[in-house]
C-alpha cells in the first residue's frame, strides 16, 4: 500500500470509478466477444446476417441460453450439475414413451416428467448437502445414471432407441403451441425457444440482482459459513438452485420434443460441459459467488453464433470444438484479470 | 474518560462466579465480570485460558453450568446466540461473517434485507440499504465513497468495523468482538480500536477479547484478566498498570524462570 496526499488519492480513485464499475460487471467479457463474433460471421459469410441464418442462430443459442442461464445461478450458489444435459433426454423421454406406449394424455405426461426432474435436482441437492461431498462428484453420478437409465430403459418398453409417432398423439398440437411453434419478425422465422430464453434470462437476472433469493445465491456461493452465521436458509437455497437446473433441463427437453417431434435415447448427452463453459464465458467464477445470468446468456449466443457460423463459413465442423476451448481458457484468463483490475481479494 | 454517570444503572452484562464444565473438564470457573453503557470491558488472556468459553457463554453458544448470567439486572441462562441477540448482545466472530466478493451494502443487510413491493413483486430496496450502509459507516467514522465496492476490497479493520456498524444497527447494545485486532498490523489494529472507542462513545458496551494487553489497555474501562480457565482479577483501569497486566497474564514467576533460562542457554 502506497501512502499519498489523501485528496490527491481521492480523485485517483473517482476517476477510475467509472472504468471499475464496467468491468466489475461479469459479463463485459462476454460482450465485447460476443460483437467481435458477430462481426466476423457478418462480414465472412453470406448467409450470417439473412433472416434466415440469424433465425437459426438464435435458436440454437437459445436452447443453450435457458441452460446455460440456470446452470449459471447454480454456479454462482457455488456447485456444479453435470446431470444437466441428460436430464434434458429424460423427461423428454418420459413425456414420448408415456404418451407414445401407454396412452397418457399428453398434459398430465408432462407434469409427471416435471415432478420427476424436480425430485432428481431435489435429490441432487439433498445428497450434495447432507454428505459435505462436492456436487462435481454427485451429479456425475446422477449423469451416469441417468445415461445408462435412458438408453436401457427406452429399449426395454420401446425396442429402439429414440421415440417415434408423437405428432400422432393426441394434444401434440396444443402442447406444440408453448414449445415447438414459431412467430413471424421482421422476416425471421423466430422459434418460441427464443422467447423462453430471452424471458428466463431477464427473470433471472432480475431473482439475482433485485430479490432477497439472489443476494442469497451470492452469499451460499461466495462463503457458506458466513451466510449460516447471518440467517441465510443455505439448504434452501441451494435445493432451489439444483432444482431450478433440473427444471431447466425439462424445459429444454419439452423445447426440443415439440420442436423435432422425435426424442434420441443419448439427447442431451455431452452437452453440460457446453452449458458450464456458456455460463464461464460469461463470467461465472468456477469458485462460485460471482456471475451474471445476462453473461450465461451471451456466452450461449457466442456458441450458437460460433456453432452456425462454421457451418455457413463451410468449414470442418470440428474446429467448434478447439475454438470451445479456446474460448474457455480466454475466458478464465479474462475473468482473472478483471477481478484484480475491480481489487477484489477473496 | 469518566463514565462514573453510567454505572449507576444495573449493567447491560453481568456475570458472577460463573463457570461451565464439558462433561469432566473445567473449562471455566468462578469468573465475574460487568458491561455497563459506554463501557469497554477487556477479557485478556493467553492461548487456553478460557476466554472461547467465556465468549460462548455470553453471545448464547454455550449456557454456563455455574453461577450467574445477568443481563439489565435479570437472571438468564440463553438457550441459542438467537436469545442473546435478541436482548441486544451481538457477536463479531473473527471470520466476521462477511462473503468477500459482495458489496458492502449487501454484506452489510445480507440475512435481514429490506424489501419493498408485495407477493411475487417484492424486491430489495437497493436504494434504502445503500443509503442506510453509508449513513451506519459514516456513524462509526468510515466514509467510503463507494458501498458498491466489493468488501473483499477494504482493509482488515475497515471490515472489522463493518462488521461492528452492522451488529449496531441491528439492534446491538452490546457488541462482543472476538480478537478483532489478533490478524491485523499495527496501523490496522489502531484502526480497530478507534472504532471502538467510537462504539463506545455512542454508549454501547464493548466485550474486547484480545491476548494483546498493547491494544486492551488504551480503550479499556476493566480488564478481566483469566489464566487455565480461571479469573486471576477484574480490575479498574485505575487499579492496574500495563506492566502488571502483562505479567500477570504470562504468569509473572514463569515469566522470570523463562528469562533465566534463555539467558543460560
Amino acid at each position: 500500500m502506497t501512502i499519498t496526499a489523501p485528496a490527491v488519492t481521492d480523485e485517483r480513485i473517482k476517476q477510475a470509478g467509472l472504468i471499475i464499475t464496467l468491468l466489475r460487471r461479469p459479463e463485459v467479457g462476454a460482450a465485447v466477444a460476443a460483437l467481435a463474433i458477430f462481426t466476423f460471421f457478418s462480414v465472412s459469410t453470406q448467409a450470417f446476417l439473412t433472416p434466415a441464418g440469424v433465425a437459426t442462430w438464435l435458436y440454437s443459442a437459445s436452447l443453450f441460453g435457458i441452460m446455460a442461464v440456470a446452470v449459471a445461478l447454480l454456479m454462482i450458489g457455488g456447485e456444479f450439475d453435470l446431470s444437466a444435459g441428460a436430464m434434458v433426454g429424460t423427461t423428454g423421454l418420459i413425456v414420448g414413451i408415456v404418451t407414445t406406449e401407454w396412452g397418457v394424455n399428453i398434459w398430465l405426461a408432462l407434469v409427471v416428467a416435471l415432478a420427476i426432474a424436480l425430485a432428481i435436482g431435489a435429490a441432487n441437492a439433498f445428497v450434495v448437502m447432507k454428505t459435505g461431498l462436492p456436487s462435481f462428484i454427485v451429479t456425475l453420478a446422477t449423469f451416469f445414471i441417468l445415461q445408462g437409465v435412458n438408453l436401457a430403459v427406452t429399449k426395454i418398453i420401446t425396442g429402439t432407441v429414440s421415440i417415434q409417432g408423437m405428432g400422432a398423439v393426441p394434444g401434440f398440437d396444443a402442447v406444440k403451441v408453448f414449445f415447438g411453434s414459431s412467430f413471424n419478425l421482421f422476416g425471421m422465422d423466430v422459434k418460441v425457444s427464443i422467447v423462453w430464453w430471452i424471458a428466463l434470462t431477464a427473470l433471472a437476472t432480475w431473482i439475482l440482482l433485485r430479490t432477497r433469493s439472489g443476494n442469497w445465491i451470492f452469499a451460499v456461493g461466495g462463503q457458506i459459513t458466513s451466510s449460516r452465521q447471518v440467517g441465510v436458509p443455505v439448504m434452501k437455497v441451494k435445493m432451489g438452485l439444483f432444482m431450478t437446473t433440473a427444471g431447466a433441463g425439462w424445459l429444454v427437453g419439452m423445447l426440443q420434443l415439440f420442436d423435432v417431434s422425435t426424442v434420441q435415447a443419448t439427447t442431451g448427452i455431452g452437452q453440460e460441459f457446453i452449458y458450464i463453459i456458456c455460463a464461464v464465458v460469461g463470467g461465472c467464477l468456477l469458485t462460485g459467488g460471482y456471475g451474471s445470468a445476462i453473461g450465461a446468456a451471451l456466452g450461449a449466443l457466442i456458441y450458437g453464433m460460433t456453432l452456425q457460423g462454421i457451418v455457413f463459413a463451410q468449414w470442418d465442423n470440428n474446429w467448434l470444438k478447439a475454438f470451445l476451448g479456446g474460448m474457455l481458457l480466454l475466458a478464465v484468463l479474462v475473468n482473472l484479470y478483471v477481478r484484480r483490475q475491480a481489487g477484489v481479494r477473496s | 474518560m469518566t463514565h462514573a454517570e453510567a454505572s449507576a444503572a444495573p449493567p447491560i452484562l453481568e456475570v458472577r462466579d460463573i463457570g461451565k464444565t464439558y462433561g469432566s473438564i473445567l473449562a471455566l470457573q468462578g469468573v465475574a465480570a460487568s458491561v455497563g453503557v459506554g463501557e469497554v470491558l477487556c477479557v485478556l488472556g493467553d492461548n487456553g485460558a478460557g476466554k472461547s468459553t467465556f465468549i460462548k457463554i455470553l453471545s448464547g453458544a454455550h449456557a454456563h453450568t455455574q453461577g450467574k448470567l445477568l443481563a439489565y439486572g435479570v437472571e438468564r441462562t440463553f438457550g441459542s446466540p438467537r436469545e442473546a441477540l435478541d436482548l441486544g448482545i451481538a457477536t463479531v466472530y473473527q471470520d466476521l461473517a462477511v462473503v468477500p466478493l459482495m458489496p458492502v451494502w449487501r454484506n452489510f443487510f445480507l440475512g435481514s434485507e429490506l424489501t419493498r413491493g408485495f407477493g411475487p413483486f417484492r424486491q430489495l430496496d437497493v436504494k434504502g440499504m445503500r443509503r442506510i450502509t453509508k449513513e451506519e459507516l459514516a456513524k462509526m467514522g468510515i466514509d467510503l465513497r463507494d458501498v458498491d465496492q466489493p468488501i473483499g476490497t477494504l482493509s482488515g479493520g475497515e471490515r472489522q468495523s463493518v462488521a461492528i456498524a452492522r451488529a449496531v444497527y441491528f439492534g446491538a447494545k452490546v457488541v462482543i468482538l472476538d480478537e478483532p485486532t489478533s490478524a491485523l498490523g499495527v496501523k490496522q489494529a489502531g484502526v480497530v480500536l478507534k472504532y471502538i472507542a467510537q462504539a463506545r462513545d455512542r454508549g454501547l458496551g464493548v466485550v474486547f477479547i484480545t491476548h494483546n494487553p498493547h491494544h486492551a489497555y488504551p480503550v479499556g474501562d476493566r480488564f478481566l484478566l483469566l489464566k487455565r480457565g480461571t479469573s486471576l482479577g477484574n480490575f479498574k483501569k485505575s487499579e492496574i498498570t500495563i506492566e502488571e497486566m502483562t505479567k500477570l497474564m504470562a504468569g509473572g514467576a514463569e515469566l522470570d524462570a523463562l528469562a533465566h533460562e534463555l539467558a543460560r542457554a
